[in-house]
């Protein structure tokens, strides 16, 4: 039984996306992966990251509390961490950040659901780790930081299946969500009520 | 970011860098609104001839442009768009609000 590891940790700056993507990229390069499997891997760890480097650490009190040492702690950035876990041919991605946690991660995980300030992101972070990885589980509370397992076995044969079952992000917006949607939500198929309302 | 906007009439042409992700988006939304307001654009076309990576922030990127220029009667797309950056745009359903071209259309697209 083939078994390695490794373990990342680096700053929360959105200039170490990159670097992050790429680092697991090249640790899995021994499994022989294709190279749309590379692409998706790639992709589901960039939507990880991306997450943890935009919500986890924005409530600076947070920041502070954790890294007090000395009078500069203003200037420090949250940490996150990357473990990488292979056995045979199977991968294992977490993503790990010691910030503020997610509320409701049930909530979180719906498709175009943001609680991002800026009104330029797509909230379709968990979809996409969703359609591009064999499992996701995403581990959180308020206060207690975030953990995101993502698994993907490769040379598989996999052909993108979940994006085929699922169709497309727009579509599972389905009315069978608990209420918790806008009334114009429930138009399902009708992707311009849910671009041309600022709700979310 | 000279070299990434061109601007013909009404039509800015954003040709989009290697890797679209949240670091690189954020820099790009932030110009491209500032360009649409002061030169009056009707309609920004997305050009992915370089791109080799995009993740869901180029999707937001996508998104939030449409938003805006929906709002003042504009239209946004996509051109130039390969595979994997297909796969991208297809698994959000963006194509069902966005005219999507794998080259470069002879007219500029729906404006």
């Amino acid at each position: 039984m083939q078994q390695n590891e490794m373990k990342l940790e680096f700053d929360s700056h959105s200039c170490n996306e990159s670097f992050a993507r790429v680092t697991v990229a090249a640790f899995m390069t021994q499994l022989n992966p294709t190279l749309e499997e590379v692409a998706d891997v790639k992709t589901a760890v960039s939507e990880a990251v991306t997450n943890a480097i935009i919500h986890a650490y924005k409530n600076e009190s947070v920041v502070k509390s954790r890294f007090v040492k000395s009078e500069d702690t203003a200037e420090e950035a949250g940490r996150i961490w990357i473990t990488c876990h292979i056995r045979d041919n199977l991968l294992e991605v977490e993503v790990r950040d010691t910030g503020c946690g997610i509320a409701d991660v049930k909530r979180a995980m719906e498709p175009f659901f943001s609680t991002a300030e800026e009104n330029d992101h797509s909230g379709l972070g968990f979809a996409f780790m969703e359609a591009f990885m064999d499992t996701l589980e995403v581990e959180s509370a308020p206060g207690e930081g975030t953990c995101v397992r993502m698994t993907r076995r490769i040379g598989g044969g996999r052909h993108s299946e979940s994006i085929c079952g699922k169709t497309d992000a727009f579509d599972m917006l389905q009315p069978e969500q608990d209420g918790m949607l806008p009334k114009s939500l429930y138009d399902g198929n009708d992707a311009r009520n849910i671009l041309l309302s600022d709700g979310r | 970011m000279d070299s990434v906007f061109s601007i013909a009439g009404t039509v800015m042409t954003v040709h989009l860098p290697a890797e679209i992700d949240h670091h690189t988006s954020d820099r790009l939304c932030a110009e491209a609104d500032k360009l649409v307001q002061r030169k009056h654009i009707r309609c920004i076309v997305f050009d992915f001839a370089g791109t080799t990576f995009m993740d869901s922030s180029g999707i937001g990127m996508l998104i939030g442009r449409y938003k805006r220029m929906r709002f003042m009667g504009g239209t946004v797309a996509a051109v130039n768009v390969g595979e994997r950056i297909r796969k991208m745009l297809e698994v959000s359903g963006i194509g069902k609000i966005m005219d999507i071209y794998e080259g470069m259309p002879l007219r500029t697209p729906a404006c």
